[in-house]
């Protein structure tokens, strides 16, 4: 069985921070959409939003102080949507 | 183990009432009483799936009007569809005998959240009613096809919007069963219930409830985004407003592809119990089969688009998926190897579980294996979008795990409502419901390769000797049906008393009285063994394996 899970206290400044680099990444996402970038448009927008993702799950949903079993969820419905991406532009990108 | 002369004194779940009257099930946060909830509605959706099936083949009988026009044709099988997918056969198995039997094959009182089980149930009635209150407004009843494919779905001036929001909703509940089942898995074993000591039918429930948690946004944000076009004109899928239709495509089948493992997998898990039982041996590789729907869930998400061969996919994309395609043939052919190899040698006993276990490996391989023609990418440009199609997706879908939750039905039945069913009345269906099925789909196969599209009311006279036979098959098959039903619910009200393991099963169910105590178990068991350990009862009872 696994442990009982531990308790883990954030403290307001880290939340604060988090909450911060949310807002200028999101900042940084507008500008970069207003810049010809062509093809590569898509996957700056996609790193920017996972990083954005990243952030949240680690911080505001505790993945980051959590169980490893809780990661490997994670990790398996990450690589999952991952495979499903790059099994689409197997299609738009070649069509 | 339980102690049953003890646990005989206890009462049962269907005398533990927390209300009065029909409170006592719909209040009811019991697994085993919301799973005879689900079992009393699916069934009941069921037949207004086969009255429309049996008034589509009706109308084949002769070319041209028989008795319904086109649009109320394409209305049917549109209804039909939606009710057999989203309300019969993907809650299927898991909503009923998982919610039923998931919590007592690994030691537990009750799921993980109880309350949330019930929520699930309600979510399900609600989408349902969504889903066919379309045929009772303006407008008439939704004809997309189950699929609902844009542009069409955006631009029909049907009821669409109504039934999508009802398959949204049945998402949730779809979810939110995953959800318990999995943290049930894993927080609620019973002390020794390792992950390699629980039964087959668990870890088919186990891997369906991921793809049920992974999948299953992704259906929902596809039906949001198609309900804000029609709405609001934003365009997506619809190339008029600039849309992707081909997205469209993508999007949907990256759910409801896995969903047909969510359709399978769970049968497959209850043909792992049926067979040991009847063979009396353990089942032969037991690690692989596990594996195995593992294995099935996860390449399941990796084929969606051999839906698409023809759709005006790129030629890469199409020789991609095909070659995915006949991957996740691979575990499906070990599981039905391995049963096999457990029947092999087995002290078999013929009972009707047993024998729709058989029909289920029969139908179920001609399905699979004509999949293969569909995967192939050369034969399915040929034959994709006829009769061979829906003979495919009625030979896995109906003949596969249909029919392995009638067997469910019957080797479960005992236990569930502590009743036996009548044994010769229940074989006396299989013939009926075996030959109509095959009279009823393998023409469509024949019908398909000479051309027969699929949703079309009408049809060139040279198809109708075939259609004929298909309609009379569905006569038959709905007899059997009829039989099967009628031979259950008469044996509910006059069947005689079941003992608490009639057919000699080892897993932890069996060990328990019939009908199951409202807490399952006096005391929770501590487990030492593997599940199919037939030392047990045969003879010498130290358990170990
Ligand atoms: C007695 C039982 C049944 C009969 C007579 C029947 C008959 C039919 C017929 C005639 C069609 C339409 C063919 C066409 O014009 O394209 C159809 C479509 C379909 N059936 Fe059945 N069926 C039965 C049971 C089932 C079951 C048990 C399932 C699922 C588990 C199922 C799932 C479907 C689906 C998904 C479609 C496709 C609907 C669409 O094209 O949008 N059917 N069926």
């Amino acid at each position: 069985m696994e442990k009982e899970h531990k308790e883990h206290l954030i403290p307001y400044g880290t939340y604060f921070l988090v909450w911060l680099s949310l807002i200028s990444l999101t900042v940084l996402t507008v500008t970069v959409a207003g810049i010809e970038l062509g093809r590569i448009a898509l996957f700056v927008a996609l790193a920017i939003a996972f990083v954005k993702s990243t952030l949240v799950v680690s911080y505001f949903m505790h993945i980051k102080f959590d169980d490893l079993i809780f990661r490997i969820f994670l990790l398996v419905a990450l690589v999952t949507l991952a495979s499903i991406f790059i099994l689409t532009a197997t299609d738009i990108f070649f069509r | 183990m339980a102690n049953g002369v003890l646990a005989e004194r206890l009462e049962n779940y269907l005398e533990h009432k927390t209300h009065k009257g029909i409170f006592a099930w719909i209040l009811s946060t019991d697994h085993k009483r919301i799973g005879i909830l689900y079992l009393v509605s699916m069934v009941t959706f069921f037949w207004v799936g086969v009255t429309l099936g049996f008034l589509m083949k009706l109308e084949m009988l002769t070319p041209g009007k028989t008795i319904v026009d086109a649009q109320t044709y394409n209305t049917f099988f549109t209804l039909h569809g939606i009710i057999m997918i989203f309300l019969f056969i993907i809650p299927g198995i898991p909503a009923v005998f998982g919610n039923f039997f998931l919590p007592i094959q690994i030691g537990a009182r009750d799921v993980a959240f109880p309350r949330l089980n019930l929520l699930s149930w309600y979510l399900y009635i609600i989408g349902g009613l969504f889903a066919i209150a379309s045929l009772f407004l303006q407008g008439g009843p939704i004809d997309t096809g189950w699929t609902f494919y844009v542009p069409y779905s955006i631009r029909t001036t049907t009821n669409v919007i109504l039934p999508l929001l009802g398959a949204f909703i049945l998402g949730f509940s779809s979810i939110l069963t995953g959800l318990n089942f999995i943290t049930t898995v894993h927080r609620l074993r019973a002390p020794g219930m390792t992950f390699f000591r629980m039964p087959l039918f668990v870890w088919a429930l186990y891997a369906t409830a991921w793809i049920q948690v992974v999948a299953t946004p992704v259906v929902g944000i596809t039906i949001v985004l198609v309900i804000i076009e029609r709405a609001l004109h934003v365009g997506i899928f619809d190339p008029a407003l600039g849309g992707d239709p081909l997205l469209f495509q993508h999007l949907f089948w990256i759910y409801s592809h896995p969903a047909v493992y969510i359709m399978i997998l769970p049968a497959m898990g209850v043909v792992s119990e049926i067979i040991p039982t009847f063979a009396r041996r353990t089942i032969f590789g037991y690690k692989v089969i596990a594996f195995s729907s593992l294995a099935i869930a996860l390449i399941g998400y990796f084929v969606w688009a051999h839906h698409m061969f023809s759709s005006g996919m790129s030629n890469t994309s199409r020789a991609v998926f095909s070659l995915l395609t006949f991957l996740v043939a691979v575990p499906s052919g070990v599981k039905v190897f391995n049963w096999v190899a457990t029947l092999y040698k087995g002290s078999i006993e013929l009972r009707a579980p047993l024998i729709y276990v058989m029909m289920f490996i029969f139908l179920f391989s001609i399905g699979g294996l004509t999949g293969l023609v569909l995967g192939s990418l050369a034969t399915d440009v040929h034959v994709t979008d006829t009769y061979f199609v829906v003979a495919h997706f009625h030979y896995v879908m109906f003949g596969g795990t249909a029919i392995i939750l009638f067997a469910a039905l019957h080797y479960w039945f005992p236990k569930m409502f502590g009743k036996m069913y009548y044994e010769k009345l229940a074989i006396w269906a299989t013939p009926f419901i075996f030959i109509g099925f095959n009279m009823l789909y393998f023409t469509m196969f024949i019908l398909g390769y000479n051309g027969m599209p699929r949703r079309y009311w009408s049809y060139l006279p040279e198809y109708q000797t075939l259609h004929i036979i298909s309609t009379v098959g569905s006569w038959i098959l709905i007899a059997g049906l009829a039989i099967m039903f009628g031979n259950l619910i008469y044996s509910l009200f006059k069947g005689k008393p079941a003992e608490a393991n009639p057919w000699g099963g080892v897993t932890l169910e069996w060990q328990i009285p019939s009908p199951p105590p409202a807490e399952n178990f006096e005391e929770i068991p501590v487990v030492n063994h593997g599940p199919y350990d037939f030392s047990i009862i045969n003879g010498n009872s130290d358990g170990k394996s």
